[in-house]
């Protein structure tokens, strides 16, 4: 059984494309379409690392990273954040929030893969 | 500082000239009378508690909301935010 | 009965502690850590107002006529109610213009005139110095009741206490009053405790009133039951005495006279104006000081019959029952208290008269003799702040002497209150003086000249000379008989006015006298240049900001003027006040100029050391002034208010630029939103257009299906991307209003049906029924018709997306209201939740949940409505959650102006 991945993005066509990378790449993928569903999805299924859109409706993508770094259940999962929003102050907010790396969309597929491999390594 | 404005001499004036009126002929004598409040004759519980309304008023006016600063007419103040004009 | 040690010993170990709150006062103020800079205790130092003759003479006054010791507190009552205004406007030119004492501030009012500052000085002097005797005997009649009647009556003035008390209350006004030279006349260490006495004796006070109320007798009503039982008390309280009917006259005069005495009692004057920390601080003292004289009335009355039920009417003098009460009940320490409390009430007023009639005796008597002896001639002579130090010293000691004497001559002859009231009358000659000089511009020297030698004339003759002649010094016939048999001229009962009390008889007279001589001779003459400009300065002292006129023309040597503060304001102040001007100015200090604005400063700073009229004599010493005109004063002002009219021009575009720049930044601020929304619109469909190609690239071995997905993935994220590009810039034109707007004559009924037919093919393919509900016609409007087209299929394709996948409805009606005509647009889907309801029409809040939200741009709401707008129509929604939406707009059918738009032919934006 491969590592566990998460993908949580409210985009449907960019949630096809990350799990077709990802299980590419030979990771167990996992999808969640909204930010509450991805909280409960890292408690229940414990993947090693989230791909995490930071603009989703209701719970944002900030405050699930917020709750996942407060949970010492879950504190330990890796989080890249994937933003629309290029702006300094979303980096930073990201950051703050507790994300491990954080990518602007559009992003190049290769860096992405490359990231998350070292995220994994 | 704006702000300064409050308590509004208008209001001031009255307070005056109704404490004047209150405590002077032909007012006062409505008080003299045989009677008591309480045991106390009414004279100086009248005098007393006029005197008592009167500080009342004034600190409600000169306390009051400082939401109502600045309210116009006021022939006597600074026109602009000079406070301090010491050389 | 006590030892007198043991009363000394309390005395002057209270005097110590004084001492040691005025150090602490005065180190801490050298520190720049004021300990007065606070209402409550500003408040307090006004309690200077209470002095023996309220704690003591209010008891007396209260046992022999009831009521009457009361308009004494009511004036300053009514006073306080105006002092936001009058105070204030004192204590803001007293600081602008350096003014430290009352006759200074009359002086200046009329032209920084030394004879006025003088005829002041000596006013107060003569009336204040039997006030300072009546203290003197409250101190010692206090310490004879306490030790009991000495068996050999003092009769060596060496060994009179009293002398004592003076002598030490005049080494503390000394120490710390006359420190060093304050350039504001401002004393913080005696401000201190000053405010302290005035809480000791209002605890000590209200100490006794309780103690004889509830210790002595069973409650204030029980006071007063016993009271009514003995029939010579029970008529005290009402206000006809006995037969006589009711003075009211002289009630209302009292009323008057203590609301001027609390404003110009030269100790009022020194708490209130000169040692004022903070203007603001009056809007609290104002009520607080009030409340302070009601607190030490309160148990006035039940002190004075508590006194005449415990040991009967005319048994015991009714003045001390403050403290033969406690010593007759055995209360001792209690008695102590009170004396303390009274010794307190004695000393505040002392030390704070004294200080501020030495400052005035220095500054408007000594000096300007001083001066005229020519003994400081305008160049010679080194520094003199020691010598007007020492100067205050003396002044204090002489008054304080002058005061023991006084008390010792002619002390048993007259009752406290009586000798209060005389002192009240003679400063009440300076209101229309000083008042007056602050709200009339048109009062001159000659009429405060003529308003105060004649009140002071009138004051002399009708109630000091009798106050004399009734000591025995002079015989007293003239009283009642008038000088030289004159009848008409009788002091008492001038021209035969018999119908007034003494003291309402002088005071009535007296201002008379005073305002119609002060009024009078103000119009008769006109005024000098200098005393107009005095004037304006005074009574404007509000209007003007930073740019005060400066009355003065002429040339300076700025060797002269730096040596002549030096020698005023000692080496180290005037290097400092030099230093600031050249600062202000930004030139060093050797290339200042001594042009009007440093005269003047320099002038002000001597004028706090030396008093305004004595600093205008030094100036003139060193200067070759041109006399002004009243035409030069004229011009001044007219410059100053020039400068001041620029002054506020230049503040009004100040604020304007500073609202654009708000503005501005608000703007910029909604279209850095609006980028970073239109930046994520963008960049997600470019984000699965770019991933995916990038994956086929990578792969060409990837199945046909996968690849025929990717591909159409694509193309739909292709359209979405170009439908958003076309619908912001459709938003920007309209915003910034250059869209082409084809107006033509519409038919909206024929629009809305055209517009159902052209979406029927999206409801057909949800399985939704469409209803319609027109009227048969309506009125033409004129409108873009391919714009309202577009308003109309955006609300058709959202109540398309939201129905629900079986029995979804939706209803079109139109309206013909009259004036306008209104479309709507219902559908039964799961409508709009309330939080989002305010933002559906703000550009990027598309509406529903993530997962289900059929594709949009979030951008045809926010346009429909801006054409909705720009027909002068508005668009609003309806919606309960759970129960649909209903999307509607209403067009008018007569645009007033703005809306409609240009006619021409020209391809309208694209959509």
């Amino acid at each position: 059984m491969g590592t566990k991945v998460l993908i949580a993005d409210d985009e449907p066509n960019i949630v096809v494309s990350l799990s077709f990378m990802m299980k590419r790449e030979g990771y167990e993928v996992l999808i969640a379409r909204d930010g509450s569903e991805a909280l409960a999805m890292i408690r229940a299924e414990k993947p090693r690392l989230v791909l995490l859109d930071a603009m989703m409706p209701g719970m944002t993508g900030f405050d699930v990273c917020e709750a996942v770094r407060a949970d010492p259940e879950v504190r330990e999962t890796r989080i890249l954040m994937l933003t629309a929003k290029g702006r300094e102050s979303d980096v930073a907010r990201g950051l703050g929030a507790g994300a491990d790396a954080y990518i602007t969309k559009p992003f190049s597929t290769r860096d992405l893969a490359a990231r998350v491999r070292d995220m994994l390594a | 500082m704006r702000g300064e404005r409050r308590p509004r001499p208008q209001v001031l004036v009255a307070l005056c000239a109704a404490g004047l009126a209150l405590l002077n002929f032909p007012l006062l004598a409505i008080w003299d009378q045989p009677a008591t409040v309480f045991g106390l004759p009414l004279l100086p519980v009248a005098l007393f508690t006029i005197w008592a309304g009167l500080i009342l008023a004034l600190a409600l006016v000169s306390e009051g909301d400082a939401a109502e600063r600045g309210a116009p007419g006021d022939g006597t103040d600074a026109p602009d935010g000079q406070e301090d004009d010491r050389p | 009965m006590m030892t007198p040690g043991m009363v000394l010993g309390a005395a002057f170990g209270y005097l110590l502690l004084l001492f040691t709150i005025a150090w602490y006062g005065d180190r801490r103020a050298a520190q720049g850590r004021s300990v007065i800079d606070n209402a409550t205790l500003y408040a307090l130092s006004w309690g200077v107002y209470c002095t023996a003759w309220t704690y003591f003479g209010s008891v007396g006054r209260a046992a022999s006529g009831g009521m009457w010791f009361l308009p004494i507190y009511l004036g300053p009552m009514l006073a306080m109610l105006l002092a936001w205004m009058v105070v204030r406007k004192m204590v803001r030119i007293a600081r602008t213009y350096r003014i430290t004492s009352i006759a200074d501030f009359i002086a200046s009012r009329y032209g920084k005139s030394p004879l006025l500052a003088a005829l002041v000085t000596l006013i107060t002097v003569v009336g204040i110095v039997p006030y300072i005797a009546l203290q003197l005997k409250a101190v010692s009649a206090g310490y004879q009741v306490l030790t009991g009647p000495s068996a050999a009556p003092v009769t060596a003035w060496w060994k009179d206490g009293t002398l004592y008390v003076a002598l030490a209350l005049a080494a503390f006004a000394v120490a710390f009053g006359t420190r060093h030279l304050d350039l504001a006349e401002r004393h913080e260490g005696m401000v201190a405790a000053i405010a302290f006495e005035s809480a000791v004796k209002l605890v000590a006070f209200i100490a006794v009133g309780a103690f004889v109320t509830w210790g002595l007798f069973d409650g204030m009503d029980d006071i007063w039951a016993r009271t009514e039982a003995i029939p010579e008390l029970r008529t005290l309280l009402r206000l006809d005495q006995s037969a006589a009917s009711f003075d009211y006259a002289q009630w209302f005069a009292l009323t008057i006279l203590s609301m001027l005495s609390v404003l110009l009692l030269p100790r009022q004057f020194q708490v209130m104006v000169v040692e004022c920390v903070n203007e603001r601080h009056i809007r609290r003292a104002a009520w607080l000081f009030p409340l302070y004289l009601l607190l030490i009335n309160i148990f006035v009355l039940p002190i004075a019959f508590g006194g005449l039920l415990h040991f009967g009417p005319g048994q015991e003098n009714p003045e001390t029952f403050i403290l033969s009460l406690p010593l007759a009940s055995g209360a001792h320490w209690l008695a102590l208290f009170a004396y303390i409390g009274g010794f307190s009430a004695v000393t505040g007023m002392l030390i704070v008269e004294t200080v501020a009639v030495s400052t005035m005796v220095c500054n408007d008597f000594v000096m300007p003799s001083l001066l005229r002896l020519g003994r400081f001639g305008s160049r010679e002579g080194g520094d003199l702040t020691r010598l007007l130090l020492n100067i205050r010293r003396t002044a204090i000691l002489a008054v304080l002497m002058l005061g023991y004497f006084y008390f010792r001559v002619a002390g048993e002859a007259y009752a406290l209150v009586s000798i209060g009231l005389i002192s009240f009358a003679a400063v009440a000659q300076f209101a229309p003086a000083l008042l007056g000089g602050m709200y009339w511009r048109g009062g001159t020297r000659a009429g405060a000249y003529g308003g105060l030698i004649g009140g002071f004339a009138v004051w002399a003759y009708t109630l000091m000379l009798p106050s004399v002649a009734k000591s025995g010094w002079i015989p007293a016939g003239f009283i009642d008989d008038g000088p030289f048999g004159l009848t008409l001229l009788a002091p008492e009962r001038l021209f035969g006015l018999a119908q007034l009390d003494y003291l309402t008889h002088s005071l009535f007279w007296s201002l008379l006298a005073n305002v119609s001589l002060y009024v009078g001779l103000s119009l008769a003459r006109s005024p000098s240049a200098r005393e107009a400009s005095q004037a304006l300065l005074f009574v404007d002292v509000f209007r003007r900001g930073g740019t005060e006129p400066v009355f003065w023309r002429g040339r300076a040597r700025l060797d002269d003027l730096r040596a002549l503060a030096g020698r005023f304001l000692g080496p180290v102040r005037a290097q400092a006040l030099f230093d600031e001007h050249a600062r202000e100015v930004g030139v060093p200090v050797p290339d200042l100029v001594a042009d009007a604005r440093l005269v003047d400063r320099v002038e002000r700073q001597i004028a706090g050391a030396v008093g305004t009229a004595s600093a205008r004599v030094m100036i003139e010493s060193v200067a070759q002034e041109e006399p002004l005109s009243i035409d030069d004063v004229l011009e001044i002002l007219d410059e100053a208010s020039q400068l001041r009219g620029y002054a506020r021009a230049l503040e009004e575009a100040t604020g304007e630029l500073r609202a654009a720049n708000e503005q501005l930044k608000s703007l910029d601020h909604l279209k850095d939103d609006f980028m970073s929304s239109v930046t994520h619109e963008l960049r997600t469909p470019l984000t699965s257009i770019r991933a995916l190609s990038e994956l086929m690239l990578d792969d060409p071995e990837m199945e046909a299906a996968q690849r025929q997905e990717f591909l159409g993935i694509i193309v739909s994220e292709s359209e979405r991307l170009s439908r958003l590009v076309n619908q912001v810039l459709d938003l920007a034109k309209i915003e910034s209003g250059h869209a082409e707007w084809h107006n033509a004559d519409v038919d909206l009924r024929a629009l809305v049906t055209d517009a159902v037919r052209a979406t029927s093919e999206l409801f057909r393919e949800g399985d939704v029924s469409v209803a319609l509900d027109l009227p048969e016609a309506v009125p033409l409007l004129r409108a873009d018709p391919d714009r309202l087209t577009q308003v109309m299929l955006n609300l058709l394709s959202n109540a398309a997306k939201f129905v629900p996948r079986a029995g979804g409805r939706v209803a079109v009606t139109l309206r013909d209201e009259g004036e306008s005509l209104a479309v709507s647009v219902r559908d039964n889907g799961p409508g709009v939740p309330l939080a989002e309801q305010a933002t559906v029409f703000e550009k990027f809040r598309q509406g529903g949940d993530a997962l289900t939200r059929p594709p949009g741009t979030g951008l045809g709401l926010p346009i429909s409505r801006q054409i909705v707008d720009h027909f002068g129509g508005t668009m609003w929604l309806e919606s309960e959650p759970g129960k649909g939406a209903c999307f509607a707009f209403r067009l008018p059918l007569r645009p007033d102006g703005k809306a409609g738009g240009n006619d021409n032919g020209h391809e309208s934006a694209d959509r």
